[in-house]
């Protein structure tokens, strides 16, 4: 795997600036543990739990009808919060990026602020408003709509936990790519919609989708926000990750364990989709950043 | 703000900056905009009793205190990571830059059992550490472990980048004007550094604040030692306490908004600064 | 489902085929009329089972079919969800404080207690220690898990309902020894806590933590739990050991009378409720390791398993869940002066 692509490569290190290699070797080694220790072993102990009880019980696991349900709720919850949140990413990042104007770091801070704020208080604030006790819950109780405790405020959380991926990984790359080509395209008579499909968008098409990749992963493994709204109804309103819980506090580790490795299969394919596109497009990627 | 932008050529800024903040008042702001309303019914005085009991008072430590660290020992081996990532070949090299993203992708709670699997006495870790008389799993340290694995990619995918626009020109002038590799590290490497290092280590705080799911896998949950603030949300929720929920919440949703504030300015000032040179 | 028009046309595609391919294989949520059952963790194989026999006598007796949908999680969320509008047609849970709590948000009629026999808890049961097999630091009752070196597990009474039942338990006990007054309990119980390494917020994850990650000494548990414990993790492991005194723990069910009412689905949860009291449902709870109201019904081999001891109740020892409430658990109550740092 220690193939280099040229574009990214820098010259043929000199003696004067690189480190000798004892030191090179004890970094390597010392970021090498530290991966182990925090990274693979995580990963591997899901693998090797799941697997304990043989592939049969594996299997027997990710079949069963709730493990089923559970999983189809997560895809429609994902189905739903990813495309929302890309169409966000893609205006927001349009007007923060191609346009100064006052407040933007204020925008910018906003923006990011749900990636910080505790999942708990994204379920908290849910209940706030939509709960039987909040402000437009008992209307909504009175006109049979369903908000928390159905899927609308699984998505909701699951859209609130997410909002920021697809934004943030768009922003500084469109920023760095600065108007130029936009004006240019414009003053040569292009619309706006000819302008975002034919010069901004295959500009930024990787980073986009590893946005989307990234903001999906998120999105089907989100607990906290979701626990709080979900109210655990088995095969109705019941996530994976939710699920996941439940088989844990059933005592049956390895089929916990085996949902929960489809979820960290799933990490790992975006992942190594990431590392794809890097490899493969990387020169693309390098290039416009270069510009 | 409309009329406070730079005129453009470009289309659409009225319509997309009109999206944007739509979409961001209604799925976040006002939402938010509740924990305020709600825990304004406290008052002034029972809000800040609300928040200064003595086990909201450790909690917070807790909290701060494990993310800080958390942050720090990020910032280091972060900074380590990105180097040898960016500047070394050697095999395997792509596969672990890919798996720095497993925190973000990885869910929490998977990642809180697979942790407390790992650390509890009787785990790989833990039986190897137990044997030292080490305790990790239920412990405060529990809690740092957590926070260490979810804000893993932060300081490595804010540095890279920087680190990859290097020029090597820079370290060759400086050692050929004399200056050893620690000193031409020292004083002409680490500065450029800084700045990045300084966002990744703010966002990997601001990350590691909130988190519940891995977190309550493998601390104790003891009240007043091993209990973070957003456990502590969750349990004044069941208590039925809205009010006193919204409070604690806020403090800390302030918290995070002051950080990313900071984050975001530092990057502002990076960006122009870059933009002199 | 409908709103995603935003998606690119091979993306929905491909995510339409998905979805349709596990909604072939998922449950089917038919027409039939449901039923949900909002309870606390420890019931979920209770349930299971109670469920099945519900739905086969309801098909017998009306030749109706209907769906059961069950939710567990600690007592107290579970209670919070309800008054939120989860809409629950019958709660089943840990303490008859909980469902106090819904009814005083006027989801319940306040005098629900009343209107099924035995305090409206078709089963009961107890809190006993589970440890480890032979027993190696010699618990015998309450008063051995004070003493120093011996960890217990237990979780939180803030957040779970059977650690309620655990707490009360052993301030009885340390209340009916020699020269007991309230100052004696609430110091037994202070060194009791002092002794617990780590507060599950839940009933199973302090089973978790106990039998599978191997941390502590001994697990207060519901009778219920430390006998499903030795049956899932092998009676080579672990032992129950019966306390000298214990608390009769009564869970508590109630229809929610506004959302059955809404949902116009009233006949059915009270005749969901009623069948917990038949002898069929009364053998199946014995079998699941819940002390029937009526033994009678039960198998006497399940009967037998149920050790003898003197079971006190929280009306007569408490003066009732509303006392208990604001003494023990209420923020700055007991429990919370027990955890204030320094107290340590």
């Amino acid at each position: 795997m220690a193939m280099t692509t040229p574009t990214l490569q820098a010259p043929p290190a000199l003696a004067t600036t690189t480190e000798p290699p004892a030191v090179r070797r004890g970094l390597i080694a010392g970021a090498l543990a530290f991966i182990a220790l925090f990274l693979v072993m995580p990963l591997a102990v899901v693998l090797a739990e799941a697997l304990r009880r043989g592939v049969g019980t594996y299997f027997e696991a990710i079949t069963e009808p709730y493990t089923l349900a559970a999983v189809k709720l997560t895809l429609i919850a994902a189905a739903v919060a990813v495309p929302l949140n890309l169409v966000f990413g893609l205006t927001a990042a349009w007007a923060i990026a191609k346009f100064e104007f006052r407040g933007k770091s204020l925008l910018i801070t906003l923006i990011d602020l749900p990636f910080s704020v505790s999942p708990v208080i994204a379920g908290l604030i849910y209940t706030l408003m939509f709960g039987a006790q909040g402000w437009v819950g008992p209307w909504l109780i009175e006109h049979d709509v369903r908000i928390i405790f159905a899927l609308p405020g699984i998505v909701l959380a699951t859209v609130f936990v997410t909002f920021p991926f697809v934004a943030r990984e768009l922003i500084p790359l469109m920023q760095d790519q600065g108007t130029d080509e936009e004006e240019a395209a414009a003053l040569l008579g292009a619309s706006g919609w000819q302008i975002f499909f034919r010069v901004t968008l295959p500009n930024v098409k990787w980073a986009l989708l590893y946005g989307v990749l990234l903001c999906n992963a998120r999105a089907m493994g989100e607990f906290g926000a979701v626990a709080v709204v979900s109210g655990h109804i088995r095969g109705v309103t019941n996530t994976m990750p939710l699920h996941i819980e439940i088989l844990y506090n059933e005592y049956k580790f390895a089929a916990s364990f085996a949902v929960a490795s489809l979820l960290a299969l799933l990490a790992v394919v975006t992942l190594v989709a990431k590392v794809l596109l890097e490899w493969r497009f990387g020169h693309e990627l390098a290039h416009n950043r270069g510009r | 703000m409309l009329a406070l932008r730079r005129p453009s050529v470009l289309p659409g800024f009225g319509p997309t900056l009109g999206f944007a903040l739509l979409y961001l008042s209604l799925i976040v702001l006002i939402p938010l905009a509740g924990l305020f309303v709600r825990s304004a019914e406290l008052g002034v005085e029972g809000f800040f009793a609300a928040v200064s009991t003595p086990r909201a008072l450790a909690a917070f430590r807790l909290t701060f205190g494990a993310s800080l660290l958390a942050a720090l020992v990020n910032a280091f081996f972060g900074l380590l990571l990105a180097w040898v990532l960016t500047r070394y070949r050697f095999p395997g090299r792509r596969v672990i830059d890919g798996l720095v993203d497993l925190p973000f992708a990885l869910p929490t709670a998977v990642a809180g059992i697979a942790l407390a699997t790992l650390y509890a006495p009787n785990g790989w870790i833990g039986s190897v550490l137990d044997k030292v008389g080490l305790k990790i799993a239920y412990t405060p340290t529990g809690v740092f472990v957590a926070l260490v694995f979810i804000s893993l990619p932060f300081v490595v995918r804010t540095i890279q980048p920087v680190l990859q626009d290097l020029e090597p020109e820079i370290e060759e002038a400086s050692a050929s004007l004399g200056a050893d590799r620690w000193q031409t590290w020292r004083f002409v490497v680490f500065p450029v550094l800084l700045p990045p290092l300084l966002t990744g280590f703010a966002l990997a705080f601001a990350r590691a604040l909130g988190e519940y799911g891995s977190v309550i896998f493998i601390a104790g949950n003891l009240p007043g030692l091993s209990e973070i603030v957003p456990l502590l949300i969750f349990i004044q929720l069941e208590q039925y306490q809205y009010a006193n929920a919204a409070a604690i919440a806020a403090v800390m949703l302030v918290a995070s908004f002051i950080l990313l504030l900071l984050i975001n300015v530092l990057q502002r000032w990076t960006a122009k600064r870059h933009g002199d040179e | 489902m409908k709103r995603n028009a935003f998606m690119g046309g091979r993306i929905r595609n491909w995510i339409a085929a998905a979805i349709l391919a596990l909604g072939a294989l998922a449950p089917a949520a038919a027409s039939a009329q449901t039923l949900l059952n909002v309870s606390y963790d420890p019931t979920r194989e209770l349930y299971d089972a109670i469920n099945a026999a519900f739905v086969a006598d309801w098909r017998a007796k009306t030749g109706q079919a209907i769906r059961v949908n069950q939710a567990h999680g600690g007592s107290g969320a579970q209670a919070r969800a309800v008054i939120d509008g989860l809409a629950a047609d019958v709660v089943t849970l840990a303490l008859a404080y909980d469902v106090d709590a819904i009814a005083a948000r006027g989801l319940i009629a306040a005098d629900w207690q009343k209107r099924l026999p035995h305090n409206s808890a078709p089963y009961t049961s107890t809190i006993v220690f589970l440890v480890k097999r032979g027993n190696p630091k010699g618990i015998k009752d309450w008063g051995d898990l004070i003493k120093p070196g011996v960890q217990v597990i237990t979780p939180n009474p803030k957040t779970s309902g059977g650690a309620r039942w655990n707490y009360l338990a052993a301030w009885a006990w340390a209340k009916r020894q020699p020269n007991g007054s309230d100052a004696t309990a609430k110091s037994f119980v202070q060194a009791l806590y002092k002794n617990v390494p780590v507060l599950d917020t839940g009933a199973r994850g302090s089973t978790v933590t106990f039998a599978q990650r191997g941390i502590g000494d001994v697990l207060l548990a519901w009778e219920n739990e430390a006998f499903r414990a030795i049956n899932e993790f092998g009676r080579e492991k672990f032992e129950i050991v019966v306390p000298t005194i214990s608390i009769l723990a009564e869970p508590s069910i109630s229809v929610v009378d506004r959302n059955v009412d809404r949902r116009r689905t009233r006949a059915l949860a009270e005749a969901y409720l009623n069948f917990l009291y038949t002898p069929d449902a009364q053998a199946i709870i014995a079998a699941n390791h819940y002390r029937p109201r009526e033994p009678q019904y039960a198998k006497p081999a399940d009967i037998a398993q149920f050790p003898k001891l003197e079971l006190l109740t929280v009306d007569q020892e408490f003066g009732g869940w509303a006392k208990v409430q604001t003494t023990h658990f209420a923020d700055r109550g007991v429990f919370d002066q027990i955890y204030t740092p320094g107290a340590r």
